[in-house]
């Protein structure tokens, strides 16, 4: 089959691969119709996610047909659409059970290698390295589902495979973004990072109470997207300090919850800490460019919440500890447990709260993915977010 | 085993004093430390004696806050400063080359001191109780069941293999009797018979090697429930004698088979049974979860002839 595979820091290539095939009575197959690249796709094409080899299929935001299905397998026949959740969890560990999907404590197979690094390992992820599993993703024709009877989403009804497929990754994420906030009546909420991910935590935001949704990136289409589309404050980080812009749009209080949708690739203009943290990295200091969580937290109201879903994969530095400790700020974060948002969100999806396809700027073809890498990390050509078709 | 263990504490953390007390001179005299040592003809030889003293501060962070094996990093210290003066010897001579003679010899009696610290500091991590019998060790994991269920599961011998890599296959011998058919490094296989010498249902089986077999060994593993609905949690003590005891762990240790972590993976596998029912596989890990074939493993990607790949 084809297949979507890492070469190097910036290097995928579209190759013949084997088929997958049932490893386990608990495995489906899945022919993938739909697929996305995803903002955590990015870290891993730029080379920042350790233990990432050449030849891995990447992918963990996918969808489609059940082909195959092992002898234990109860909930899935062939022929059932499914959306795929890309932590991967067993639905029996003490995690699982306590609702915190992405930390089940048997999807790893590499835990051991992923302790060494973080002390305790998280779940095993589709098609993300090998510290989180070494499990083929889903830029591929088809991709072995392991614990099938836990994950995938049925989808019974007639809505189209874009509406429904971000609710394997970005939709639940925004959501939970916004969930770990804790938003109360009359609350402002900032976010950093107007990507799809971005996007979602704004709409799931204003869902959830919020009185106003402050949007901060430096991409004109995509604060106009969440200016138009959910109604946001627009925020230029390349044209204004964002800081002082904060504290203006709050009368000096500060959003009292700060989303970090950016993670580890954060961008920024200061010359001076870039370079710090650029001869960090070649000195294996950092692995992080942590720029919008800096922020993020000195910019949030005393005895707010700073919410980190961008993702992190190691060692940060100059993060603001003293400004954190001493206003009594809580700290959230999470790879998303999808498993926890996906019904409810389909919910909404079909009772049209969210649409989620508005996020999308490019559909392109399987073979077409390096393409796609290209334009999603340089957000070149207007792309917010870059949709896959088998 | 705790007094040895302070013993090996005390020489480790003596030796990080040293380090930082050497650090001083070298970094704020280098110039008249490399006169002492009759280097002082050098250009390179402040540069030369600053960074050994940053790399002294380094040892001297290491023992004093880290274990006490870390008294290896001294150990390749000591083989630096080694070649370094045996690579400045035959340029001099006279007074300097006599100085340089005396400061060699001194390093190599520091590097006696520092191996025997290292050698014994790896000691204390493989020997229980202080006693120089089998070989001891011990891991432990939390599975999410009641114990009662957690020792049922390891009780049906039968199905050890089922997450034990090592162990090929458990075949009962009369009532109390197992014969134990294991792999061993380098293609072999060992095999023992192992009495049942304890069994209290829901908390404890223990059993031990008869004589006779290839290795002598002999085990506990305890269930207790864990605090709060937490499930169990399952310890393992192992106390055994491999062929060729010492050198024979470390030589498996060096083709990867380090005892401390293949028991952990067991443990994690054995969780996994537990709780899911069976062992969880990836494309790159179609074993499972196994530390010693982490460096072997194939790409994220399909490979045919691996799936039926069991451990
Ligand atoms: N926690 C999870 O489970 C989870 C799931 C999906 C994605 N993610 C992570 O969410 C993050 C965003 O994903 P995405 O798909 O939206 O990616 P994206 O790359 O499209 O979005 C990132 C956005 O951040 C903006 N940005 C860069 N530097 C900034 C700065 N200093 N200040 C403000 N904005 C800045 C960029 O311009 C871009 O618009 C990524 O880190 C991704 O890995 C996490
Ligand atoms: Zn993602
Ligand atoms: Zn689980």
């Amino acid at each position: 089959m084809k297949a979507l595979c890492w070469q190097a820091p910036g290097k995928v290539a579209v190759a013949d691969v084997p088929d997958p095939a049932l490893m386990d009575g608990m495995d489906v197959i899945v022919r993938v119709t739909t697929a996305a690249i995803c903002g955590s796709d990015l870290h891993l094409y730029s080379g920042y996610i350790p233990a990432t080899m050449p030849g891995d299929v990447l992918g963990h935001e996918f969808m489609g047909e059940v082909v195959e299905v092992g002898d234990e397998v109860t909930r899935l026949r062939p022929g059932d659409r499914v959306v795929v959740p890309f932590p991967i969890a067993c639905g029996a560990c003490r995690a699982c059970q306590r609702d915190l999907w992405s930390l089940c404590e048997n999807s790893n197979p590499n835990a051991a290698l992923a302790e060494k690094l973080m002390g305790h390992s998280p779940a095993g992820i589709f098609g993300y390295s090998h510290l989180l599993g070494g499990f083929q993703g889903g830029h591929a024709e088809y991709v072995r589902v392991p614990f099938a009877d836990v994950g995938p989403l049925k989808i019974e009804d007639d809505l189209t495979d874009e509406q429904v497929l971000f609710l394997g990754d970005i939709l639940p994420t925004g959501y939970m973004a916004a969930e770990m906030c804790g938003i109360r009546d009359g609350d402002v909420v900032a976010v950093w990072g107007a990507g799809p991910v971005g996007q979602f935590a704004i709409a799931s935001a204003y869902l959830l109470g919020a009185s106003m949704v402050i949007a901060v990136d430096r991409f004109p289409e995509r604060l106009r997207l969440a200016a138009d589309e959910w109604g946001a404050h627009p925020v230029n980080y390349a044209e204004t300090s964002v800081l002082e812009e904060l504290r203006e749009l709050t009368a000096g209080r500060g959003p009292d919850h700060c989303v970090d949708a950016v993670g580890m690739e954060a961008h920024t203009d200061v010359s001076l800490l870039n370079a710090y943290d650029k001869t960090k990295h070649l000195a294996r200091l950092e692995t992080e460019r942590p720029h919008a969580l800096r922020q993020a937290i000195l910019a949030c109201a005393n005895g707010g919440t700073v919410s980190v879903v961008g993702v992190y994969g190691g060692l940060s530095d100059k993060i603001p500890t003293g400004s954190l400790m001493n206003r009594s700020i809580t700290v959230r974060t999470g790879q998303t447990h999808v498993h926890r948002y996906m019904r409810p969100l389909l919910e909404r999806v079909r009772r049209g709260e969210i649409d989620p396809t508005v996020v999308i700027s490019h559909r392109l073809p399987l073979t077409e993915a390096p393409r796609g890498y290209d334009l999603f990390k340089h957000k070149r050509d207007g792309c917010t977010k870059v949709v896959l078709t088998t | 085993m705790k007094d040895r263990h302070r013993a090996h504490d005390r020489l480790a953390r003596a030796l990080g004093w040293a380090s930082l007390g050497l650090a001083v001179p070298l970094l704020t005299a280098p110039n008249r430390v490399a006169r002492a040592t009759g280097a002082d003809d050098s250009p390179a030889a402040p540069v030369v004696i600053r960074t050994t003293g940053v790399r002294e501060l380094g040892h001297a962070a290491a023992l004093l806050a880290g274990p006490p094996r870390m008294v290896w990093t001294r150990v390749a210290g000591d083989v630096v400063d080694l070649a370094v003066i045996a690579l400045a010897l035959p340029g001099r001579d006279g007074l300097r080359r006599r100085r340089l003679a005396v400061t060699m010899a001194g390093v190599g009696a520091v590097t006696v001191l520092d191996v025997y610290a290292a050698v014994d500091a790896r000691r204390a991590n493989q020997f229980g109780a202080g006693r120089p019998g089998p070989l001891k060790l011990s891991a432990s994991i939390t599975v999410n069941r009641d114990p009662s269920e957690a020792y049922a599961i390891w009780r049906d011998f039968e199905r050890l293999p089922s997450f034990m890599r090592h162990v090929r296959s458990v075949t009962p011998r009369g009532d109390r009797l197992w014969h134990w058919v294991v792999s061993a490094p380098i293609g072999r296989t060992v095999e023992w018979d192992a009495e049942l010498t304890g069994d209290d249902a829901g908390r404890r089986i223990s059993w031990r090697s008869v004589p006779g077999g290839d290795v002598d060994n002999s085990g506990t593993v305890h269930f207790a429930p864990a605090s709060g609905e937490r499930g169990t949690e399952v310890r393992v003590v192992l106390h055994y004698d491999v062929p060729g005891g010492m050198v024979g762990t470390a030589l498996a240790t060096a083709v990867g088979e380090e005892p401390e972590q293949q028991v952990r993976d067991d443990l994690r596998r054995f969780k996994q049974v537990v709780e899911t029912g069976r062992v969880t596989r990836s494309d790159a890990m179609p074993w499972g979860a196994d530390a010693a074939r982490q460096a072997l493993q194939p790409a994220a990607q399909p490979h045919p002839d691996r799936v039926d790949e069991r451990p």
